[in-house]
Protein backbone atom coordinates (compact mmCIF):
# COMPACT_ATOMS: atom_id res chain seq x y z
CA UNK A 1 0.00 0.00 0.00
CA UNK A 2 2.76 2.49 0.57
CA UNK A 3 4.64 1.55 -2.21
CA UNK A 4 3.27 3.80 -4.77
CA UNK A 5 4.29 6.52 -1.89
CA UNK A 6 7.47 5.74 -0.89
CA UNK A 7 8.67 5.18 -4.96
CA UNK A 8 7.27 8.59 -5.63
CA UNK A 9 9.23 9.80 -2.84
CA UNK A 10 12.22 8.49 -4.37
CA UNK A 11 12.00 9.63 -7.81
CA UNK A 12 11.49 13.06 -6.34
CA UNK A 13 14.59 12.50 -4.07
CA UNK A 14 16.14 11.54 -7.39
CA UNK A 15 15.15 14.70 -9.30
CA UNK A 16 16.38 16.68 -6.32
CA UNK A 17 19.89 15.07 -6.67
CA UNK A 18 19.73 16.05 -10.42
CA UNK A 19 19.52 19.29 -9.74
CA UNK A 20 21.85 19.11 -7.09
CA UNK A 21 24.21 17.73 -9.64
CA UNK A 22 23.62 19.65 -12.69
CA UNK A 23 24.02 23.33 -11.17
CA UNK A 24 26.42 26.13 -11.29
CA UNK A 25 25.98 28.34 -8.06
CA UNK A 26 26.63 27.30 -4.57
CA UNK A 27 23.41 29.06 -3.65
CA UNK A 28 21.40 26.44 -5.82
CA UNK A 29 23.73 23.31 -4.55
CA UNK A 30 23.10 24.25 -0.65
CA UNK A 31 18.67 24.57 -1.14
CA UNK A 32 18.84 21.71 -3.03
CA UNK A 33 20.72 19.55 -0.17
CA UNK A 34 18.14 21.34 2.46
CA UNK A 35 15.62 19.94 0.41
CA UNK A 36 17.26 16.50 -0.26
CA UNK A 37 17.81 16.51 3.50
CA UNK A 38 14.31 17.01 4.77
CA UNK A 39 12.91 14.78 1.78
CA UNK A 40 15.11 11.95 3.47
CA UNK A 41 13.62 12.61 6.80
CA UNK A 42 10.01 12.03 5.58
CA UNK A 43 11.50 8.78 3.33
CA UNK A 44 12.72 7.33 6.82
CA UNK A 45 9.32 7.86 8.48
CA UNK A 46 7.89 6.07 5.47
CA UNK A 47 10.43 3.34 5.79
CA UNK A 48 9.56 3.18 9.45
CA UNK A 49 5.92 2.45 9.26
CA UNK A 50 6.57 -0.37 6.11
CA UNK A 51 9.44 -2.12 7.95
CA UNK A 52 7.36 -1.88 11.27
CA UNK A 53 10.14 -0.70 12.98
CA UNK A 54 10.63 2.36 15.06
CA UNK A 55 14.09 2.81 15.14
CA UNK A 56 14.56 4.35 12.08
CA UNK A 57 12.40 7.13 13.83
CA UNK A 58 15.23 7.93 15.83
CA UNK A 59 17.51 8.64 13.17
CA UNK A 60 14.64 10.52 11.39
CA UNK A 61 14.34 12.73 14.82
CA UNK A 62 18.11 13.21 14.90
CA UNK A 63 18.44 14.38 11.10
CA UNK A 64 15.70 16.91 12.20
CA UNK A 65 17.18 18.49 15.40
CA UNK A 66 20.98 18.68 13.23
CA UNK A 67 20.33 18.73 9.91
CA UNK A 68 19.26 22.92 9.59
CA UNK A 69 22.82 23.42 11.10
CA UNK A 70 24.40 22.59 7.59
CA UNK A 71 22.52 24.94 5.78
CA UNK A 72 23.15 28.02 8.37
CA UNK A 73 27.03 27.20 8.15
CA UNK A 74 26.77 27.25 4.81
CA UNK A 75 24.78 30.87 4.80
CA UNK A 76 27.53 32.39 7.30
CA UNK A 77 29.93 31.01 4.42
CA UNK A 78 28.62 32.25 1.61
CA UNK A 79 27.90 35.70 3.87
CA UNK A 80 30.88 36.49 5.68
CA UNK A 81 33.59 33.50 4.41
CA UNK A 82 35.33 31.21 7.16
CA UNK B 1 -9.02 5.39 10.07
CA UNK B 2 -6.62 3.52 7.84
CA UNK B 3 -7.66 5.21 4.54
CA UNK B 4 -7.29 8.46 6.31
CA UNK B 5 -4.03 8.27 7.16
CA UNK B 6 -2.82 6.86 3.81
CA UNK B 7 -4.61 10.04 1.95
CA UNK B 8 -2.48 12.16 3.59
CA UNK B 9 0.68 10.28 2.85
CA UNK B 10 -0.15 10.33 -0.37
CA UNK B 11 -1.07 14.12 -0.22
CA UNK B 12 2.64 14.62 1.39
CA UNK B 13 4.56 12.36 -1.11
CA UNK B 14 2.47 14.65 -3.71
CA UNK B 15 3.54 17.41 -2.30
CA UNK B 16 7.12 16.46 -2.42
CA UNK B 17 7.06 15.57 -6.39
CA UNK B 18 5.58 18.78 -6.90
CA UNK B 19 8.66 20.59 -5.13
CA UNK B 20 11.22 18.41 -7.21
CA UNK B 21 9.55 19.38 -10.05
CA UNK B 22 9.46 23.22 -9.36
CA UNK B 23 13.23 22.65 -7.88
CA UNK B 24 14.08 21.96 -11.74
CA UNK B 25 11.75 24.56 -13.29
CA UNK B 26 11.75 27.26 -11.28
CA UNK B 27 14.05 30.38 -13.07
CA UNK B 28 16.27 31.85 -10.01
CA UNK B 29 17.78 31.01 -6.59
CA UNK B 30 14.90 33.03 -4.38
CA UNK B 31 11.90 30.93 -6.19
CA UNK B 32 13.86 27.65 -5.78
CA UNK B 33 14.14 28.73 -2.39
CA UNK B 34 10.57 29.67 -2.11
CA UNK B 35 9.27 26.18 -3.52
CA UNK B 36 12.03 24.27 -2.02
CA UNK B 37 11.12 25.54 1.78
CA UNK B 38 7.51 25.91 1.84
CA UNK B 39 5.96 22.62 0.56
CA UNK B 40 8.71 20.26 2.12
CA UNK B 41 7.05 21.46 5.52
CA UNK B 42 4.07 20.87 4.03
CA UNK B 43 4.79 17.74 2.66
CA UNK B 44 6.70 16.94 6.17
CA UNK B 45 3.62 17.39 8.06
CA UNK B 46 1.01 15.66 5.87
CA UNK B 47 3.18 12.50 5.42
CA UNK B 48 3.61 12.63 9.81
CA UNK B 49 0.12 13.38 10.48
CA UNK B 50 -1.20 10.17 8.29
CA UNK B 51 1.60 8.12 10.06
CA UNK B 52 0.17 9.28 13.33
CA UNK B 53 -3.43 8.03 11.85
CA UNK B 54 -1.95 4.83 10.92
CA UNK B 55 0.01 3.90 13.87
CA UNK B 56 -1.22 5.76 17.03
CA UNK B 57 1.43 4.88 19.28
CA UNK B 58 4.19 6.19 18.00
CA UNK B 59 2.63 9.68 18.42
CA UNK B 60 5.24 10.87 20.74
CA UNK B 61 8.22 10.80 18.49
CA UNK B 62 6.39 12.00 15.40
CA UNK B 63 5.61 14.63 16.83
CA UNK B 64 8.79 15.88 17.96
CA UNK B 65 10.09 15.10 14.22
CA UNK B 66 7.13 17.78 13.11
CA UNK B 67 8.00 19.96 16.29
CA UNK B 68 11.09 20.55 15.06
CA UNK B 69 10.86 20.59 11.24
CA UNK B 70 8.79 23.49 12.06
CA UNK B 71 11.18 24.89 14.37
CA UNK B 72 14.37 24.51 12.13
CA UNK B 73 12.77 25.04 8.78
CA UNK B 74 12.36 28.82 8.78
CA UNK B 75 15.27 29.66 10.28
CA UNK B 76 17.05 27.85 7.90
CA UNK B 77 15.57 29.26 5.02
CA UNK B 78 15.81 32.83 6.54
CA UNK B 79 19.26 32.45 6.75
CA UNK B 80 20.25 31.37 3.60
CA UNK B 81 18.21 33.89 1.86
CA UNK B 82 19.77 36.89 3.38
CA UNK B 83 23.26 35.32 2.73
CA UNK B 84 22.09 35.02 -0.83
CA UNK B 85 20.70 38.43 -1.06
CA UNK B 86 24.11 39.79 0.62
CA UNK B 87 26.25 38.09 -1.37
CA UNK B 88 25.08 40.06 -4.51
CA UNK B 89 22.12 37.64 -6.67
CA UNK B 90 19.32 38.87 -8.42
CA UNK B 91 16.30 38.12 -9.36
CA UNK B 92 15.36 36.71 -12.85
CA UNK B 93 11.52 37.18 -12.73
CA UNK B 94 9.97 40.67 -13.26
CA UNK B 95 8.23 39.73 -9.92
CA UNK B 96 9.65 42.50 -7.96
CA UNK B 97 11.17 45.49 -9.68
CA UNK B 98 12.64 47.31 -6.59
CA UNK B 99 14.70 46.10 -3.74
CA UNK B 100 12.58 45.91 -0.68
CA UNK B 101 15.21 44.52 1.42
Amino acid sequence: MFEVSITLLSIALLLTLYRFIKTTTLADRVVAFDVLGIMSISLLVLLSLSFQREIYLDIALVLALIGFLTTTLFGRYIEKGL
Amino acid sequence: MEYIGSFLIFLGVIAFVISAIGLIRMPDTYTRMHIGTKSTTMGTFLIVIGVIFLEPTWILKLSLIAFFILLTNPLSSSVLARAIHRDGSTLKSDAMKEDQL
